[in-house]
């Protein structure tokens, strides 16, 4: 990805930053410039989000995109956070046979891959079990 | 609304043509289909053209233009579609529209991909480009790996074991192995795919669709003109198409395909069928998963239930409703642009009886289903004799 397209979402990469619509209360992640069930009754100010949710479901790549070859195998998940919206990330400090569905998890800010296709390195938020379960 | 028939169709073989550029395969299997229909270059009112990326597979944009010149059909109007791997079922219903709407007698509907010049890392990442970049592929997620999030999903659902999956490729393989143009001509066993290399867990390398260069090609045309050239004309009675969102985290329900749902029931409608009454269908196997998602979606059997439906049989020929009588796009092949017009091409054989020793006996009915993404395009037609 080029370092404009990250940098506009820099905000939202570092932090959980989504929208609440004041309509139909839904949290939406990332955010969005119009509520996909409200439309033009949409009424959106900026919420962060708490960093903690649980696994939907999940992968385990093998075969990774350029950029992620030296981090397989690795855990990619959908992750249900505990104020609503869905997100992928990946998932560290797991043990590939510990992964689960349903298996609590909270967020931490990680490097992204080793260097982007631009040249820059990338960092984001991944999501870990809890330290206080471990 | 003008009644659209299907005069002629046209495919290459599918696989790795080291020997063939973009546009050899395209011209190919365009030829095909203009022979098979008798019409002239004259007749043709219009080109459309499935293609999902030559700009990173060849390095081509423009194909529309390409397309038209080396085939000889200048100065048609050539317009390419692209909605990723279901670009080509996408520009069969432009066709469809062009017809029907009676803004053209006669067109032409390609599809055509050439992705085996580069590297599979490279293919990798140009497919996850029907992702959503900026929150699925750039935190290194695979279409393989989204296929696997649903795949995983669908088990802790529904119970679906990972064998029911393995049956998918089982079957598509088998068909294959009937079909002269497929790319896979070869059985594999639920074992063997079990045991090939891991993926993105649960899915394995045979639970994938391959790489593949291919075309398709089908001629459209009024009821009239189809009269003036065609003694077996196929009518795409149903057409519907429908969106979900284009990141599977944003998906209500990950496990079903609402663009499925939503665009085979306006072409069940259109059509005035139900799902009862087709014979034999394409269905948008790019994993194996995506066949049972698929044909939950498209309603022949209830939501959940695809693993065991499959198992039992019921997808097979001479079951109660086969799929992937060509092979799918698991076995035949699955060159992006051109797949949702080779499964147009396969509907058109099975309804003339020229499908062979994979032929549906008394096949009426049949339907396509083109998926682009992770489900955020569907396209599905109805087809009858
Ligand atoms: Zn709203």
């Amino acid at each position: 990805m080029g370092a404009p397209r990250f940098w506009r979402n820099t905000k939202s990469r570092y932090n959980l930053y989504g929208v609440r619509c004041g309509t139909c209360e839904k949290n939406y992640f990332p955010p969005r410039k119009i509520c996909p069930s409200c439309r033009r009754a949409s009424k959106l100010e900026s919420v962060k989000l708490k960093a903690s949710g649980e696994v939907v479901t999940y992968t385990i790549i093998h075969s990774a995109p350029e950029g992620f070859e030296n981090q397989t195998p690795y855990i990619m998940a959908i992750v249900k956070l505990s104020e609503g919206p869905m997100l992928t990330t990946q998932i560290v400090d797991c043990e590939i046979e510990d992964a689960s569905i349903g298996m609590p998890v909270e967020g931490v800010f990680r490097k992204i891959n080793e260097s982007g296709r631009d040249g820059p390195i990338y960092y984001g938020m991944k999501f870990r079990p809890p330290r206080s379960s471990n | 609304m003008n009644r659209v028939a299907v005069i002629g169709v046209g495919v290459t073989k599918f696989g790795e043509l080291w020997d063939y550029s973009f546009s050899d395969l395209f011209v190919e299997a365009g030829s095909a289909a203009i022979i098979d229909a008798g019409i002239d270059g004259k007749d043709i009112g219009s080109i459309y053209v499935g293609n999902m990326s030559g700009g990173r597979f060849v390095n081509q944009e423009h194909i529309a233009s390409l397309i038209a010149d080396h085939a000889g059909l200048n100065p048609v109007p050539a317009t390419r579609i692209e909605a990723a791997c279901a670009s080509g079922g996408l520009a069969v219903r432009q066709g469809v529209m062009a017809v029907a709407s009676g803004m053209h007698d006669v067109v032409v509907v390609g599809g055509a991909e050439k992705m085996t010049d580069i590297t599979t890392e490279k293919v990798t990442q140009i497919l996850v480009t029907a992702a959503d970049q900026e929150w699925e592929a750039f935190l290194g997620m695979t279409f393989p790996g989204l296929y696997g999030m649903i795949a995983r999903r669908h088990m802790h659902e529904f119970g679906t074991t990972r064998e029911q999956l393995a049956e998918v490729a089982v079957k598509n393989h088998a068909n294959a192995k009937n079909n002269p143009t497929a790319q896979f001509r070869f059985d594999v066993s639920v074992e063997k795919v079990l045991n090939s290399t891991m993926v993105a867990d649960p899915l394995t390398l045979l639970d994938c669709s391959p790489i593949t260069d291919g075309a398709a090609c089908i001629i459209l045309a009024t009821e009239e003109k189809a009269g003036e050239f065609c003694d077996s004309p196929i009518y795409i009675t149903g057409a519907g198409q429908s969106t979900s969102t284009i990141a599977l985290h944003d998906r209500l329900q990950m496990t079903v395909s609402d663009a499925t749902i939503n665009a085979s029931k306006m072409a069940y409608k259109m059509a005035g069928k139900t799902p009862g009454d087709i014979d034999v269908a394409e269905v948008h196997d790019c994993f194996t998963i995506a066949e049972l998602i698929g044909i939950e979606g498209l309603d022949f059997c209830d939501i959940g239930s695809g693993g065991r439906f499959t198992e039992e049989g019921c997808t097979a020929i001479g079951g109660e409703i086969p799929v992937n009588t060509s092979g799918g796009l698991k076995a035949k092949g699955h060159p992006v642009g051109a797949t949702g017009v080779a499964q147009v091409v396969e509907i058109a054989y099975q309804l003339r009886g020229e499908a062979g020793k994979r032929q549906v006996d008394g096949a009426e009915v049949g339907l396509t289903h083109n998926v682009g993404g992770s489900g955020g395009t569907a396209a599905v037609h109805i087809l009858e004799r």
